[in-house]
């Protein structure tokens, strides 16, 4: 599955997507808002040493530009779309998922309530897991019932089961975990630190959930670049993974991911 | 050849097949496999470099179809940070991925215009197949070559087949005539004439060929480099201030929407 905010479009896979093309591809949008925004001045991205760190700032089209141009164009291509969505209200939240539930092609939502500077990037600001679980619910609420929605939370090991609990209890069909944990770009703004020196922490959060919340799917995001580290994932209990930061490096991670992880491990190491 | 010539953009395991340092920079020949192919002039490479998660966005100064090493191409690197000093000193022989080519090209007019092409340090390396593009068309061609000092300077002898006429322009007058693309923009383009002004460099060159090609009545082209992450319109990483055709303010991103715009749609103050 293709993380939030490193798919481009989407429409920009389609020349490292392999033979099978975009067809089945489960891919979640950058966060969408209902407003148009631009995003972060530059530069928006440092390299560290084992990963980056990143402040984008959310630039999307808005829901109404999106839902006109590139939901239809995604759905046609036979991509899995699940939306991501963040608002600055509760009442942002619901009325992006009302309108993506009449919207044809959706697959589901994905919450993002684990943003690494929601107060920077003027989200609702979620960091109690109370108030992540009563955004879940609302988005729920307005969602068409019988599809999924992700609850995508902040890996901080503290917090999480506890946060998971919640969405779980208030709708989440499924939670993601995790996202880019809070970190400085170099001149001191605030952004986010992904990619494989995120994997531990992510991993540590992956397996306390599983192992407290064993009926819980849980998602696993935060480093993954090929087989083995996706493998660490599926082993803590992961139902399935997301690649983010990995797709920058080198833009057929997933493609590549998809045809291994479809095989038994014995093949694949034959 | 099938109808229709490839599109888009490839990710290939790559390698270097020749190097040669050039001045104060380091000419690179990459077989890679299915980008020459689709290369037009303005596109760009994006390389990996070993032990970075980000790629290093290039220019492609020239392709060959075919070669001993299949089709190539040759980027001009000029080592500044980690990654660019990494890839001037791989030996032949070194694996690199290779993703391209990247964002939109140059537009080439219908008609056979007149054309002046301005590029400082490495980043004229484009304007030499553009040049031989709009020879091809008709056009008449003049070049600017520019950089601070002799050492970045590209070679313009073989743009002399394609250019009507080549003017050398060194910051500290080391060869040609002294001065900066920003202090003779507005001549350079009158007295050339130019119905299409075509730009690649630092921002000020673009922004100055810009101004100046707005001035004289012509359009312009500029080839802009912000920094960027991946170079596939993945990460939204390399935001570049437009106005749109709806004369809207947006921000876009340089790898994908660009990186060559029409020069009067840059915000430069923003940029
Ligand atoms: C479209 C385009 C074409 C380019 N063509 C050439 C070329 O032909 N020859 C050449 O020598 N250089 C070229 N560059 C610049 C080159 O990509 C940067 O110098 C390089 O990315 C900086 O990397 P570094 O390893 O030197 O520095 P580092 O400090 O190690 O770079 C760290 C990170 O910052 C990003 N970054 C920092 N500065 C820049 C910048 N000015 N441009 C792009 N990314 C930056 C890099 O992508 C990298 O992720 C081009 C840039 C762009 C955008
Ligand atoms: C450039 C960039 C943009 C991102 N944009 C979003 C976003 O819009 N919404 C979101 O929920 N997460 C976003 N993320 C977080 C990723 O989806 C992912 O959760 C995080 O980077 C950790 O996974 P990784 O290590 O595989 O990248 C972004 C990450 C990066 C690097």
């Amino acid at each position: 599955m293709v993380a939030s905010g490193c798919g481009g479009t989407g429409r920009e896979l389609s020349a490292y997507a392999g033979p099978e093309g975009l067809d089945g591809l489960d891919f979640v949008t950058r966060s969408i808002t209902l407003d148009a925004r631009s995003g972060a001045r530059g530069p928006r991205v440092a390299e560290v040493p084992g990963g980056l760190v990143s402040a984008v700032g959310l630039p999307n089209p808005g829901l109404e530009h999106f839902l006109a141009t590139e939901l239809p164009w995604l759905v046609r291509a036979g991509v899995r779309v699940v939306v991501s969505i963040a608002g600055a209200t509760m009442g942002e939240y619901a009325d992006l998922a009302g309108r993506l539930g009449r919207a044809p092609g959706v697959v589901g939502l994905e919450v993002n309530v684990g943003a690494p500077d929601e107060t920077s990037d003027g989200l609702y600001e979620v960091r109690e897991p109370y108030h992540a679980a009563s955004v879940v619910a609302a988005v729920r609420r307005e969602f068409a019932s019988d599809r999924p929605v992700l609850a995508k939370l902040r890996p901080d090991v503290s917090r999480v089961v506890e946060g998971a609990r919640a969405c779980h209890e208030a709708g989440a069909t499924a939670v993601v975990v995790g996202n880019a944990v809070p970190a400085a770009l170099p001149d001191g703004r605030p952004g986010g630190l992904s990619g494989p020196a995120l994997a531990p922490i992510a991993l540590r959060c992956v397996a306390a959930v599983s192992r407290a919340l064993p009926a819980v799917p849980v998602i696993g995001c935060g480093g993954v670049h090929d087989v083995d580290s996706a493998r660490a994932y599926l082993a803590a209990g992961a139902t399935s993974v997301q690649v983010g930061t990995a797709m920058l490096h080198d833009p057929t991670t997933v493609a590549r991911l998809r045809a291994s992880l479809d095989q038994p491990p014995h093949q694949e190491d034959a | 050849m099938a109808d229709a010539p490839a599109r888009g953009p490839v990710h290939v395991d790559g390698e270097v097949v020749a190097t040669k340092k050039v001045g104060g920079y380091r000419h690179l020949t990459l077989a890679a496999p299915g980008v020459p192919e689709r290369f037009r002039p303005g596109t760009f490479v994006s390389v990996s470099v070993a032990g970075h998660v980000t790629r290093r966005a290039l220019w492609v100064h020239k392709v060959r179809a075919s070669s001993a090493f299949g089709p190539t191409l040759d980027v001009v690197v000029e080592s500044r940070g980690s990654g660019t000093a990494w890839l001037s000193a791989q030996p032949v022989g070194t694996r690199v991925a290779v993703t391209g080519p990247l964002g939109r090209p140059f537009a080439l007019p219908k008609q056979a215009v007149s054309c002046l092409l301005i590029g400082e340090g490495y980043a004229a390396a484009p304007l030499f197949p553009l040049a031989e593009r709009l020879r091809e068309r008709g056009c008449a061609v003049s070049l600017v070559v520019s950089a601070p000092d002799e050492a970045r300077l590209l070679s313009a002898l073989e743009a002399r087949r394609s250019a009507r006429s080549v003017t050398v322009l060194t910051a500290d007058g080391s060869v040609g005539q002294r001065g900066q693309v920003a202090d003779h923009a507005e001549d350079l383009v009158r007295r050339s004439g130019a119905d299409v002004v075509y730009a690649a460099g630092p921002a000020d060159v673009l922004r100055s060929a810009a101004v100046a090609a707005e001035r004289t009545g012509a359009w312009s082209q500029v080839a802009v480099e912000v920094p960027t992450p991946c170079g596939t319109g993945l990460c939204h990483g390399c935001p570049l201030p437009v106005v749109g055709e709806d004369g809207v303010d947006r921000v876009v991103r340089a790898c994908t929407e660009g990186p060559v715009v029409r020069g009067d749609r840059v915000r430069w103050d923003a940029l």
